[in-house]
């Protein structure tokens, strides 16, 4: 039996196309974005090899840190919404009826593309019949705000669509995470004479802390390489008012043919990525996890 | 007292509903009028004289194109994906060997990697591979990329498949492809659903790849051909909604039919992340 089961043959045989997919588009392209970083390169001609100045010049560049700057903003955003989601599920959780249906109508814009959202957001904040600024209308506001035309305000009217999108995934989690909580910890609390506040506060929090720190994980990671709904929405302007770390290495490489540097770039993204991830991880890890 | 937090709680929840679900059928609605009752009318009145000729316009106009580009592409890699994912979950799960920590822990890697960090490499590669401007560029993307996901999701559902099934197969004597192609494959469906309706989601919606690899007209996926059309239509706000509508509609319908088994997969497939 054992001995069937250990089939050399049929072991490299079932695990070849998934492993030479996974080696040949995923991790050699990785390791072809740090060596593209050391050339200049326009894509197309000849390679020459310029060592770590496209590295240096990412270093000093301040357009590059602007957009890191944007990607940590929207970071920060994306995380402190999490409270929000979390408010949301713990009503949800609160054994009503419907909560079923809830949950999953909240869900419905995660499923559709961000290229769909970001042209239905562009509608609704368009300043002459948009939805927002009707509705604003109706309540007296004279001068409502270009929302993605003016510089001061761009990025977080992008943060509010990205938000929207991601609500019912957070909200999913956290359900199904209090869900999980035994009855006989939450009637023992009731007994006790807990209020519904402290018994959220004290007890259903503290028991879903690991499930907290993933979705933070999840929020921070997801922030960093965040792309389309900007690339779609302002393209990263105006004037550079709404870019990321991504949509920067996209302009570099496929919108001024600077392979090189648009490598570069890409590859700082990598190691920013990584290292905010065992950042937050760390920050984040489970000292004394509760088994219930 | 009873009665008003009741009214409360549920009123909370429905405004998020509303919130969360409103801009779609705001979306909907001026999918169905036309240019002068969008900009002269009320946006939250319903269509004076509903025009599905939106519809009819964008589908002649090229979207019906990009829709069956988006439908064989994202069939064809959901069907490679999952063939190779099982394949080798079943390995890795179920045979004996030294290195399948290691191998697994490999593809539990592909999971953190931002994909954007690969994207001028893959770019250079299909280019001297010449197959930029090819559906299948994108076929080969979607089917690596969606791979350690999936394995993921198979993985918890491999390790409980219980032994003896095996057992009697080889003493009966199956050999291994036919164990593994007639008898743990048909198994695995109920979970093999949920990771195709995850990979439907993913790969029906999937842009920046699309965007990068894809030149032509003809070989453009929906989410793609939206950006065109809506750079002709600029002004006919009701043609882009039509065109909007089409692209959300399949998954719509989708979720409609198998909200449980999309419930599972996210929910499965983000908590271990």
């Amino acid at each position: 039996m054992n001995k069937v089961m250990s089939n050399k043959w049929f072991i490299t045989l079932y695990l070849l196309p998934a492993l030479l997919l996974l080696t040949v588009l995923i991790f050699i392209p990785l390791l072809l974005t740090g060596y593209y970083g050391l050339m200049s390169w326009d894509g197309i001609g000849a390679m020459s090899f310029i060592g770590l100045d496209n590295y240096i010049n990412v270093v000093q560049d301040a357009t590059f840190w602007q957009s890191a700057g944007h990607s940590f903003l929207l970071a920060l955003f994306s995380t402190l919404s999490l409270l929000l989601y979390l408010a949301v599920s713990l009503i949800l959780a609160s054994k009503i009826k419907g909560a079923n249906v809830f949950r999953k109508v909240y869900l419905i814009p995660m499923l559709l593309s961000s290229v769909a959202i970001a042209q239905l957001w562009i509608k609704i904040y368009n300043p002459s019949n948009g939805m927002l600024n009707t509705m604003l209308g109706w309540i007296g506001v004279e001068n409502p705000p270009l929302w993605l035309a003016d510089p001061s305000i761009v990025l977080y009217s992008i943060f509010i669509p990205i938000l929207w999108q991601y609500a019912g995934f957070y909200i999913l989690i956290y359900y199904a995470a209090l869900k999980g909580i035994p009855e006989t910890i939450i009637e023992a609390a009731k007994i006790d004479g807990a209020s519904p506040l402290q018994i959220a506060l004290r007890i259903k929090l503290p028991l879903i802390m690991g499930v907290i720190k993933v979705t933070i994980v999840l929020a921070v990671v997801g922030s960093l390489k965040y792309f389309d709904l900007i690339f779609v929405m302002t393209g990263g302007g105006p004037n550079g008012a709404s870019e990321v770390m991504a949509s920067y290495m996209y302009k570099l490489a496929f919108g001024s043919y600077n392979f090189g540097y648009g490598s570069a770039v890409g590859f700082a993204l990598l190691v920013i990525t990584l290292i905010v991830t065992y950042i937050v991880r760390r920050l984040t890890a489970n000292k004394e996890d509760i088994q219930y | 007292m009873k009665k008003l937090g009741y009214f409360l709680l549920y009123g909370s929840l429905s405004i998020v509903a509303i919130i969360q679900v409103f801009p779609i059928v705001w979306l909907f609605l001026f999918s169905l009028k036309d240019n002068r009752e969008i900009f002269a009318g009320n946006p939250f009145a319903l269509p004076q004289a509903i025009k599905w000729e939106n519809y009819y316009s964008v589908w002649e106009a090229g979207i019906g194109n990009y829709f069956f580009n988006s439908v064989w592409i994202t069939t064809v890699s959901i069907f490679f994906t999952l063939l190779f994912a099982s394949m080798a979950v079943f390995v890795i799960t179920r045979m004996h060997w030294k290195l399948n920590k290691l191998v697994l822990g490999l593809f539990m890697i592909g999971l953190m990697i931002p994909i954007h960090s690969s994207l001028i490499p893959l770019f250079s590669m299909f280019l001297d591979a010449g197959i930029i401007d090819n559906p299948w560029a994108i076929v080969l993307t979607y089917t690596a990329y969606n791979l350690p996901i999936t394995m993921m999701i198979l993985l918890g559902f491999y390790y409980t498949i219980p032994k003896e099934i095996e057992e009697a197969a080889i003493i009966d004597g199956a050999s291994l492809h036919r164990l593994f192609f007639t008898i743990i494959l048909p198994l695995t469906i109920p979970v093999l659903s949920t990771t195709a309706i995850i990979n439907m989601i993913y790969n029906w919606n999937e842009f920046v790849f699309a965007n990068t690899f894809i030149s032509s007209d003809r070989y453009k996926t929906l989410t793609v051909g939206i950006q065109n059309f809506v750079g002709q239509y600029m002004t006919d706000w009701g043609a882009i909604g039509a065109t909007l509508v089409i692209s959300v509609l399949p998954i719509l319908i989708a979720f409609f039919f198998f909200s449980n088994k999309i419930v599972e997969g996210i929910s499965s497939s983000a908590v271990k992340g």
